[in-house]
């Protein structure tokens, strides 16, 4: 009996919750007066001091300028598989039409496939679809100034790097920064540490004790939070950040760090989609587009570190500079990229930006993870 | 010297063993008077997130913000411990589901995390964090001198509490008595000890040291808040009980070796050593070891052989007597 009674109160909710699901799933005729649905789906929490953060910025940018006409959410700690599927799922049934999927491997062409009503916003990978976009940017660009001014600021020339998931993107943003390190302190090399995480600061903040006790004066990453710089921090030495503005955690640590701007896409994508002259396409944004930029210097860089990154920004702007140009040799010291060749985003298998599975020399580690 | 290989991994190792300790301490002691608490990641997780609220908070000079912040993570670890004690002591209901129910709960995406997003923690560095207690020139002696006494108070108090709670459980009444009511509470009771109080007041210190040990990890290891930040510790702090044989200084070196596990990964990485084609193997031997203890302490038989409470697990009914 007193079972009996107990399933009876379990599944009261449970009914009220399948029913409120079927009343969200049916659809809501559209009209002038209804904001437009988007949705911003986060690998980890939206106050993260780094990516997430960033792309949370981007949604309030949005929301701001567009005010009433859209209505916009957030989906925070959400695992790249079944977990981001089911999470579609429901955004699906609420009734967005724009989703923003802020973590590398979210959207699959299955799972676009599967909801052909929805426009999908992939950030930072490959997959384009009829209704998949994919959009990320250079910020390899300013990476490479960051690295500029870890090299200027390293007194051995030994820099640590921690570093997430052994891809394309991290191996090619570790690259940029060591090919900035060695412009400004030649023969500079970078060790790297894999957490394989985004966003795990009790081990991020253990990879930048290792690389500190391997000898290294000067920290860098590209990981999600700032457990890197609380640990620069720590020991008093210099750290250049990823992703925000985070100098908070490492007020005399910090150097500078790349950032994100990912707001002015996002506006521009919402409204073609609620003009309804939304398309499908590949954005790589830059410096020029003010998609990717150095947060402020700290008071570590000396002002000729300061005007000689200032001097290259300009040049990677107006385009007489790029990193990625040859001569660029790997670890073994093999030629990889001849003399005056640039590298393309997605042409030209592992010598492009999107298909780099191999470090230049200097970098210390294994590209494999 | 004092950045060799095997000084940093025995000084990471006692370093990240300390909230392991903590919470295998507290597990210990309510295990051994007879309850079974697997809720020690859950309330692992709530002490962290209260003892960073109340370091954010307070607004008082370093020592007293830190003094107040564990006070307050032991006494939430101890509000989660209650509820599994007045649900397996007084209601005797099953203390493995009690105690999954509890981190479910508390746990990462449960009540930790809604109080810690509430409170707007997790944009920020702890505004006070525990850092090495002796003076420079002693913490660059070498060897000694990072392992033993480049550590935090923490550290110190939690090796007090080792030789405490040996000493307790051995040595004194109220420890003889914990040991009868786990291992034979009708025994125990028919002496005239009383089962329920030492029960409720076993858990609940186990609980309070478990709050302790999530406090350690925002306060000292990281020392910053996010949701989940535990990352299965709790887990393995209940592996190390078993590990230690119910017995608190085999649990210091428990504690010391899972931690050490933990920092074998990136030190190997940041000195180029490779063991194999990717680290993902070595960042997974605290958890690959906390799997083989638990699979082998399963059975039965080795439990009792391991010397187990005899009456771990079970509720004490007196009518049944």
């Amino acid at each position: 009996m007193k079972r009996a009674k107990l399933s009876l109160v379990a599944a009261a909710p449970l009914t009220a919750m399948i029913a409120s699901l079927l009343i969200g799933a049916t659809p809501t005729p559209a009209s002038a007066a209804t904001p437009y649905k988007a949705a911003w789906i986060y690998v980890g929490p939206h106050n993260d001091g780094g990516w997430s953060q960033a792309q949370n910025d981007g949604r309030l940018y949005v929301q701001k300028a567009l005010g009433s006409r859209v209505e916009t959410t957030y989906k925070e700690n959400i695992a790249v598989g079944t977990q981001f599927s089911q999470t579609v799922a429901s955004l699906s049934a609420q009734g967005y039409k724009m989703i923003f999927a802020t973590s590398y491997g979210y959207v699959t062409p299955q799972l676009a496939a599967q909801y052909p009503n929805i426009k999908f916003e992939q950030a930072t990978g490959t997959l384009v679809a009829k209704n998949v976009s994919e959009y990320f940017g250079a910020a390899e660009d300013t990476i490479f100034l960051s690295g500029m001014a870890a090299g200027a600021a390293s007194k051995t020339g030994k820099i640590g790097f921690v570093v997430a998931y052994p891809i394309p993107e991290v191996i090619r943003h570790t690259n940029a920064f060591t090919l900035g390190a060695q412009l400004t302190h030649p023969g500079a090399t970078v060790r790297v540490v894999w957490t394989h995480s985004w966003y795990d600061p009790a081990a991020e903040r253990k990879a930048a004790q290792s690389l500190y006790s391997a000898g290294v004066d000067v920290l860098g990453q590209n990981v999600d939070s700032p457990a890197t710089g609380e640990f620069a921090e720590s020991v008093g030495i210099p750290w250049v950040g990823y992703d925000s503005n985070s100098s908070n955690f490492g007020p005399k640590s910090w150097l500078t760090a790349s950032v994100y701007n990912w707001g002015p896409y996002e506006l521009t994508q919402i409204k073609d989609a609620i003009a309804g002259t939304w398309k499908s396409g590949f954005y790589y944004g830059s410096i020029k587009d003010g998609f990717t930029k150095l947060a402020p210097f700290g008071k570590r860089v000396s002002a000729k570190t300061r005007a000689l990154i200032l001097k290259y920004e300009q040049k990677i702007e107006n385009g007489t500079y790029y990193e990625f140009t040859g001569p660029l040799y790997d670890q073994q010291g093999k030629l990889r990229v001849r003399k005056g060749v640039r590298m393309q985003v997605l042409q030209g298998g592992t010598n492009s930006l999107y298909g780099m599975n191999w470090f230049v020399k200097g970098v210390i580690g294994s590209p494999n993870g | 010297m004092n950045n060799s290989l095997a000084v940093v991994l025995i000084a990471s190792g006692v370093a990240y063993g300390t909230p392991l300790l903590f919470a295998a301490l507290g597990e210990l002691l309510a295990e051994r008077s007879g309850v079974l608490n697997l809720g020690v990641e859950g309330m692992m997780l709530v002490g962290a997130v209260m003892g960073f609220w109340a370091d954010e908070s307070f607004h008082v000079p370093t020592g007293i913000a830190l003094a107040l912040a564990i006070v307050v993570a032991a006494l939430a670890g101890a509000v989660m411990a209650a509820v599994h004690a007045f649900l397996v002591i007084t209601l005797r209901a099953n203390q493995i589901v009690s105690g999954l129910a509890l981190t479910i709960f508390a746990g990462a995406a449960g009540l930790s995390s809604y109080l810690g997003n509430d409170l707007q923690l997790s944009d920020k560095p702890a505004r006070h964090a525990f850092g090495p207690l002796l003076p420079k020139a002693l913490q660059n002696l070498p060897v000694v001198g990072p392992i033993l006494l480049g550590q935090n108070i923490l550290v110190y108090i939690s090796w007090i509490l080792v030789v405490g709670i040996g000493l307790y459980l051995t040595r004194t009444r109220p420890g003889l008595n914990v040991r009868a009511v786990g291992e034979a509470p009708s025994a125990a009771d028919t002496m005239g000890i009383n089962v329920t109080a030492y029960r409720y007041a076993h858990t609940l210190v186990g609980g309070a040291l478990a709050g302790v040990g999530g406090a350690t990890i925002t306060l000292a290891l990281t020392p910053q808040w996010v949701s989940g930040i535990t990352g299965g510790s709790g887990w393995i702090a209940v592996a190390l009980v078993i590990f230690a044989f119910w017995r608190p200084g085999l649990c210091l070196v428990g504690a010391y070796f899972f931690g050490a596990l933990q920092a074998v990964a990136p030190e190997l990485q940041a000195r180029s050593i490779s063991l194999g084609p990717t680290v993902l193997w070595t960042n997974s031997l605290p958890y690959l070891m906390t799997v083989l203890v638990l699979v082998v302490a399963a059975s039965g038989t080795a439990r009792r052989r391991l010397g187990a409470p005899g009456a771990l697990g079970t509720a004490y009914v007196r009518e049944a007597r």
